[in-house]
């Protein structure tokens, strides 16, 4: 018999694998469900229902000439691809799964992740002023900004949900949930914020103006080909992943069913069960964001982040924190 | 049936009156043609004069210009009553407020090449002049920019005078060796001052960034060189002519009738849409009055194709601002009606499906289920993607008020169609001047408030449901008779007549190698093509072919007007502003 201890060597094969397949089987399934919601079929020819379709790009990512223009910027150039799913791993190793299911278990968890996701700004803005191409640039460019502005926000979202279970550890916040009950209520605020703020800070639709295939043709990545393409489009993803996987446990009671009657027997199948249930829900709102929303334009979208944003998050923080010391006296 | 001396006998037009009360007769020579448009001769001196008495004066006002061309009339034979001239340039003033064109001729000798610049007069003269420049090679002095646009800078010769070879088997073998690569690539160097780009101003230093000629959303082969300050578009330089295929000059080989295809592959997206004013002008110089089943079948088919003209243009536009979806159900439309389209005329996208005199097939059997089952399914599907694409917050806030033309500018730009109408302006060739029976339709003119990009949009879209209901009524109104005129001069003709007697066999035998032979003269013919006006101006030596064709696209003449609609926008409102020109390459360069 296995013991699952947060941080044990099968704790992080196992997840380490779970993620990297996960992502690659993503990019299938999004791929498909776009089709679906298109009136068109999708990747359909690679395997059953076109499942090996991810299979088939790797392999041909990876057979394909590793090139660097010779106009860019080497150093940078090859460094950036490598950032983004570095930091979005990493930052996977907090996300608790399950009880004893994780690989660590820091006290500043929460932390952890925003600085993670903040270092991930850095690899489109290097890639995008590496390449030395206009349309990169201009890509970069927007990604710094966007990035930036988004992460403040996303932070101060999310502060609501520290005062009310007065840590930053991931954990504790779930077991702080199934105590006084889902954050999405106390905090929808805050949840809505940051939900927004996460697809900003991922570049997913419809906050992809770094890429903007219509004006500025992928933007950071346009230089990039073969498997250094392929690293930027598997580090999104993982960032998805990281995005639905960290809804659920700010805001949606982590591991634990919704009602008591729903859990199963075992805690830790159990824990699993339900973070895979609601993580897969939240991909599969990203996808249907992507298909119905349409992208906005760079500056309406730093206006709407400074103006709008900004100051309702503010007001959430403190509302939150004068209730709970209204409570606590 | 001599045409010009039926015309001849009708009453002067007051435009014509007008124009001798003012500049005296003598300054004028009058022309007789086949669709009876005034057309005047006046020396090079007092043409400006005269233009601009037209726009400014005379009323009913002439506030566009239309079109201008040349024509080459050194090899032209029969020229009775006409100036000497060895090329002919020609204006086309047209007047919205009363409905009435006229045609202004100006006769250059070869010796001394010289116009004046109307570009004072009208904005959208600019290209014109220098497609004549390029072509031709009659200089307009106080042209700011007399450079080639058509042809590639490096080219020799004019490639429109009679005298420039047609076939590339007419000319030495093209080899291209280092040398001429490398004075061909330093042609195309880009040096922001010849195209009258500033490279810094006091506070920065500008980029200049390359929108094409492979650019998604540039629809086509074509290149804005766009100065930028940060994300703002100071200013934008469209560079065209990566699709020149020289239509003009192929029409000036062919026969009236082998001609024909040539003109689908002119607005690709519109398909048969291109083959209705060209039959139209033939028609009207051999007289041929076609059978009312004929005009009601041509306007089904110009309505399926304006439809999925503008089903591409919806789709794309929402893909540009960042939507994707509505891409793909508009294709799945357009699918759909090509379909259709194919099930009648046996090809998709250029059928060259209508004849001199007719059309090439009648209606398949069981044509009318199909057509019933689109008129029935599209305009649900429209409303929805008015709440996806049209009602959506998003979207609005990025398209309204974006690149805004009023009426007076788009005068000056002669933007016409869609674009015309979204400021406002409720000017459609088929109400005002109703061709092929389109008096006979139920329908309305959509228009626009503001001339900016939304508005431009859903001048569109309402003129897909406009079609829509053009189409059910055809549907529901299709007369029964013959696909083809019962006239000598219908192309091919028909073929039961041959097999009587030995004169209508080689009647017929001519009629099929060489097509109509009509008597000289000049016709012009304008259509509401999906795009815009759509005008075929054609000078008749009296031959098998045209003498000189001259095809006004509205395409070329928008893209003028892009920079004056994007000046100060950001970068993606410049693909919004480009995306609702809706411009097809083929349709620009020609």
């Amino acid at each position: 018999m296995f013991e699952f201890v947060v941080g044990s060597p099968l704790n992080i094969v196992l997840i380490l694998g779970a993620v990297l397949v996960t992502a690659a089987l993503l990019i299938w399934v999004e791929r498909r469900v776009l089709g679906f919601l298109n009136e068109r079929l999708g990747p359909n020819r690679c395997g059953p229902f076109g499942i090996a379709q991810s299979l088939a790009d790797v392999g041909k990512l990876i057979t394909k000439e590793d090139w660097v223009p010779p106009f860019a910027d080497k150093m940078p150039f090859i460094v950036a691809p490598v950032i983004v799913p570095v930091v979005m791993l990493l930052s996977f190793a907090v996300i608790p799964l399950a009880p004893g299911v994780g690989i660590m278990d820091l006290n500043v968890g929460l932390l952890w992740v925003l600085a993670m996701a903040g270092l991930g700004a850095y690899s489109a803005m290097l890639g995008g002023l590496a390449s030395n191409n206009k349309f990169s640039l201009l890509g970069g460019l927007r990604a710094a900004g966007q990035m930036i502005s988004y992460e403040v926000f996303m932070g101060i979202s999310i502060l609501g949900v520290v005062i009310l279970s007065d840590s930053f550890n991931l954990r504790e916040i779930v077991e702080a949930q199934h105590k006084h009950g889902w954050f999405v209520f106390s905090q929808f605020i805050g949840f809505i914020i940051f939900v927004i703020a996460g697809l900003a800070e991922t570049k997913r639709w419809p906050f992809d103006l770094a890429e903007g295939e219509a004006e500025i043709i992928s933007g950071f990545n346009t230089e990039y080909s073969g498997m250094k393409f392929g690293l930027f489009f598997v580090g999104e993803y993982i960032g998805m992943l990281l995005l639905a996987a960290l809804i659920p446990v700010l805001f949606f009671g982590g591991w634990y069913a919704p009602f008591e009657w729903l859990e199963l027997p075992n805690a830790i199948i159990s824990g699993i069960f339900w973070m895979c249930v609601k993580t897969g829900f939240w991909i599969f709102f990203f996808i249907l964001v992507r298909a119905a929303l349409v992208r906005p334009r760079y500056d309406q979208l730093m206006n709407y982040g400074w103006l709008v944003m900004l100051p309702l998050s503010l007001i959430n923080l403190l509302v939150t924190g004068a209730v709970v010391l209204a409570q606590g006296n | 049936m001599n045409a010009s001396a039926t015309t001849a006998n009708a009453p002067m037009p007051a435009v014509i009156t007008a124009l001798y009360e003012k500049f005296g007769e003598s300054a004028f020579v009058r022309q007789h043609t086949a669709e009876g448009m005034p057309t005047l001769w006046v020396g090079r001196d007092k043409v400006m004069a005269v233009l601009r008495y037209l726009r400014d004066e005379h009323r009913p006002r002439y506030e566009m210009l239309l079109d201008v061309t040349a024509i080459d009339e050194r090899t032209r034979i029969n020229r009775q009553g006409q100036p000497a001239s060895d090329f002919t340039v020609v204006y086309h003033p047209t007047s919205f407020s009363g409905n009435c064109d006229i045609r202004i001729k100006v006769a250059l000798p070869m010796h001394d090449l010289n116009m004046p610049t109307a570009i004072p007069l009208w904005s959208s003269a600019n290209w014109q002049e220098r497609e004549i420049w390029d072509l031709f090679g009659i200089v307009f002095t106080g042209h700011p920019n007399l450079s080639r646009i058509l042809c590639p800078p490096t080219w020799k010769g004019h490639a429109l005078r009679k005298d420039h070879p047609a076939r590339a088997t007419e000319m030495e073998p093209y080899v291209m060796s280092d040398e001429i690569q490398d004075r061909e690539q330093e042609a195309l160097r880009f040096k922001p001052e010849e195209w009258g780009l500033t490279r810094r101003s006091e506070n920065s230093e500008f980029m200049f960034l390359n929108f094409g000629p492979n650019h998604p959303a540039a629809h086509g082969v074509i290149r804005f060189a766009l100065q930028l300050d940060g994300e703002n578009v100071l200013d934008v330089v469209p560079d065209v002519g990566y699709h020149h295929r020289g239509a003009e000059k192929m029409a000036e080989r062919q026969t009236w009738h082998t001609f024909i295809p040539y003109t689908d592959r002119i607005d690709y997206l519109g398909g048969v849409m291109n083959n209705l004013p060209y039959v139209m002008a033939v028609e009207k110089m051999a007289g041929i009055k076609v059978p009312q089943r004929v005009e009601v079948i041509r306007v089904m088919l110009a309505e399926f194709f304006r439809i999925c003209s503008h089903l591409l243009f919806y789709g794309t536009w929402a893909v540009d601002l960042g939507q994707l979806s509505p891409l793909f159900y508009c294709f799945v439309d357009r699918e759909k009606a090509f379909n259709i389209i194919e099930s009648i005329t046996g090809a998709r996208m250029h059928p060259g499906w209508f004849r001199i005199g007719g059309v090439a097939q009648d209606l398949p059997k069981g044509w009318d289920k199909l057509i019933r089952e689109f008129v029935d399914y599209f305009p649900a599907r429209l409303a929805e993607y008015d709440k996806m694409v049209m009602a959506n917050s998003v979207i609005r806030q990025r398209t309204r008020g974006v690149g805004v033309i009023d009426t007076a500018g788009a005068f000056d730009w002669a933007m016409t169609g869609p674009a015309l109408r979204a400021t406002g302006l409720e000017w459609d060739y088929r109400k005002q001047r109703p061709y092929s029976g389109y008096e006979n339709f139920d329908f309305e003119v959509p228009i626009g408030v503001n001339g900016d990009c939304y508005d431009r949009a859903s001048v569109r879209v309402e003129e897909m449901r406009q079609s829509c209901r053009i189409i059910r009524q055809c549907l529901e109104n299709m007369p029964e008779g013959p696909y083809k005129a019962d006239h000598p001069l219908t192309t091919p003709p028909i073929k039961e007549k041959s097999k009587l007697d030995i004169e209508t066999l080689i009647n017929h035998f001519l009629s099929v190698s060489w097509g109509p032979v009509m008597d000289p003269t000049e016709v012009t013919m304008t259509i509401e093509a999906t795009k815009g006006l759509n005008m075929y101006y054609m000078v008749n030596d009296g031959g098998i072919g045209s003498y000189r064709t001259r095809i006004r696209t509205p395409s070329f003449i928008h893209i003028q007007a892009i920079p004056y609609l994007s000046r100060g926008l950001m970068l993606a409102d410049f693909t919004a502003v480009v995306a609702t020109t809706d411009f097809v390459m083929a349709d620009v360069d020609r």
